[in-house]
């Protein structure tokens, strides 16, 4: 199967969209190359700024741009661009509902060798507990692509992961992903396997493996983990009953937090939750560290059958 | 709008502090101490410098402001209503429920451009507007309002040194040096050294004024439009009084974000009127 890192769909949709749209800019903070915004930089210099590794004041750039009528995307690792800017986020760009879209590459432990101080583990939920902010993650290339041009057109402000490492293609360039709406890959009755970003082709793996044993397994690509698609969830528990969480986070407050609250409410059904068990990273390849995190096809296979 | 003489501003500010200490009483909560030391200036924006429109507040070609000290809204809040903005009576409804005059600036207020209230965040929505502006061709400028103690802030000086990379000549900021914050004397919670040679290692144009004093205000004002598009952003280190106009809220820390008492609201208003 093809593999591309989710930040080259950004790269390449970016430049699209600085094409369709005069008033897209791009700041950056000394990592367009990591981030992959410097293809935009090249093609659109008079509206791409780098501000230097100063993110603090990249969010309130951002913020006074939109005021402008800008769509301004301001582009840094996962770990900066919500930690290091989480509080002029907060107050110049959620609060005041601003167009800025906040860019976080290399999220979860995808900068594996760089360690755990790199490494977004609390980069989503974060994001998630401010007002106003949509989250998103996209699951392979194509979604990247799709997902970034939504979000661009998606008139607030937008919080976008995006990952490291390449990742399996799982999807083609006639995928349609709406924000805010799960994405059923594949149906099935035994149990449900949400997953977002880099995991929802480790989930879809998983579901293989069960339907050898004659488990059959519903997937759904849980994209925007907020405003959480609260009725695909709802249907998971009324069909199905059974559900596992699978993300590359903290499971404090990430994807799996905001399935149990939708469940809790609901008052039936189960819930599984595979992530980072609140712990901080280390340096590993990052198959090794998503392996010593159990967030894993056998990890899945494991919590399917353990109902 | 004509621009304002020199004696007609003078009286605009005073109007303005009285409306300052009355809606403060009212609120019983509030920042009169910087909402006086800045109001000279807030004046000269609105009622001689900035090119704006009260009844369309956001029209396009508009001069910007930011209050990136947003605990002084008051003056701002006074000024907006007495430019236009909105009605007077607005005014009285500052700080509560239902009351477009947040308790901090937001969009709620007409002619409220960025919302503010964490210290040390309004220069770098300045930078961003001024670069928008810039890239839209348009002749507007922006004028931020920092205080002395937000200095201490990082963000300040990352948004600074963009002014300069993006060679910001229609960014104006205003130190309102009135040397006093929270915790006491600025020189003494956390010194700021220099501030008018820190902005010019930072590759602005700065003049140091008496930030009280309507002449040296306007003629500052004056000589900064002379410039016209001459690369560099602009600071204007304006020596003020923390409580300016009100006898016993001069130069006095504990008046910092405290409403005064009826009693008080008298005798500040006295003050004020006769300039004592």
């Amino acid at each position: 199967m093809e593999k591309i890192a989710t930040r080259m769909g950004f790269a390449k949709e970016l430049v699209e969209l600085g094409k369709d749209y005069e008033n897209i800019f791009v700041i950056d903070t000394d990592l367009s190359c990591s981030g992959k915004s410097d293809g935009f930089a090249k093609a659109f210099p008079e509206r791409s700024l780098n501000v230097g590794i100063a993110e603090q004041n990249a969010a309130g750039v951002a913020a006074g741009l939109a005021t402008c009528g800008k769509i301004p995307f301001v582009v840094s690792f996962a770990i900066f661009a919500s930690l290091r800017m989480c509080e002029m986020v907060r107050q110049e760009i959620a609060y005041p509902k601003l167009n800025v879209k906040v860019v976080g590459s290399h999220g979860g432990l995808s900068p594996a060798p760089d360690g755990a101080s790199h490494q977004a583990i609390e980069d989503m939920g974060v994001m998630r507990t401010i007002p106003n902010m949509t989250v998103v993650m996209p699951a392979d290339y194509w979604s990247a692509r799709k997902l970034t041009r939504a979000v661009a057109e998606f008139d607030g402000p937008v919080f976008i992961r995006f990952t490291r490492d390449s990742v399996p293609v799982i999807y083609d360039e006639n995928i349609q992903l709406e924000i805010g709406k799960a994405h059923q890959i594949q149906d099935g009755s035994d149990v449900a396997i949400i997953a977002n970003g880099d995991t929802v082709h480790i989930a879809l793996e998983a579901a293989k493996k069960l339907a050898e044993e004659n488990i059959s397994a519903r997937v759904l690509d849980m994209h925007t983990i907020k405003p959480l698609d609260a009725d695909a969830v709802k249907d998971c528990i009324e069909k199905i009953g059974k559900i596992i969480t699978v993300e590359d986070h903290n499971i404090i407050n990430g994807l799996g937090s905001a399935v149990c609250e939708v469940v809790a409410e609901i008052g039936k059904g189960k819930v599984k939750r595979i992530g980072i068990n609140d712990k901080f990273g280390e340096s590993a390849s990052y198959e090794r560290l998503m392996e010593k995190n159990g967030i894993t096809v056998d990890a899945i296979v494991e919590a399917a059958k353990s109902f | 709008m004509e621009k304002k003489s020199v004696e007609e501003l003078k009286e605009i500010a005073k109007d303005l502090r009285k409306k300052v200490v009355t809606i403060l009483y009212e609120a019983g909560s509030g920042h009169p101490g910087g909402s006086l030391s800045a109001a000279d200036f807030v004046t000269a924006c609105y009622f001689y410098e900035m090119n704006v429109d009260p009844k369309n507040p956001k029209w396009a070609e508009r001069d910007r402001f930011v209050l990136s000290k947003g605990h002084v809204c008051p003056v701002l809040y006074a000024a907006l209503s007495t430019r236009g903005f909105f009605p007077e009576e607005t005014l009285h409804t500052l700080r509560k429920e239902g009351s477009p005059l947040q308790g901090h600036p937001n969009f709620n207020c007409p002619g409220i451009d960025i919302p503010t209230g964490s210290l040390g965040q309004g220069l770098a929505c300045a930078v961003g507007m001024a670069i928008g502006l810039k890239y839209d061709k348009k002749n507007s400028r922006v004028f931020a309002v920092l205080g002395d103690g937000e200095c201490q802030e990082g963000e300040i000086w990352e948004a600074a040194q963009t002014a300069n990379k993006y060679k910001l000549d229609n960014l104006i900021a205003f130190v309102d040096k009135n040397n006093l914050q929270i915790d006491g004397p600025t020189d003494e919670v956390m010194p700021l050294l220099n501030l008018g040679e820190k902005f010019k290692a930072f590759g602005f144009e700065v003049y140091d004024i008496d930030g009280n004093d309507m002449n040296q205000i306007v003629q500052t004002l004056d000589e900064i439009r002379g410039k016209g598009q001459n690369q560099k952003p602009k600071c204007i280190i304006g020596r003020t009084i923390k409580g300016k106009g009100v006898s016993f809220m001069e130069n006095q820390v504990g008046w910092h974000g405290v409403a005064p008492k009826k009693d008080e609201l008298e005798r500040a208003l006295k003050d004020i009127e006769e300039g004592f």
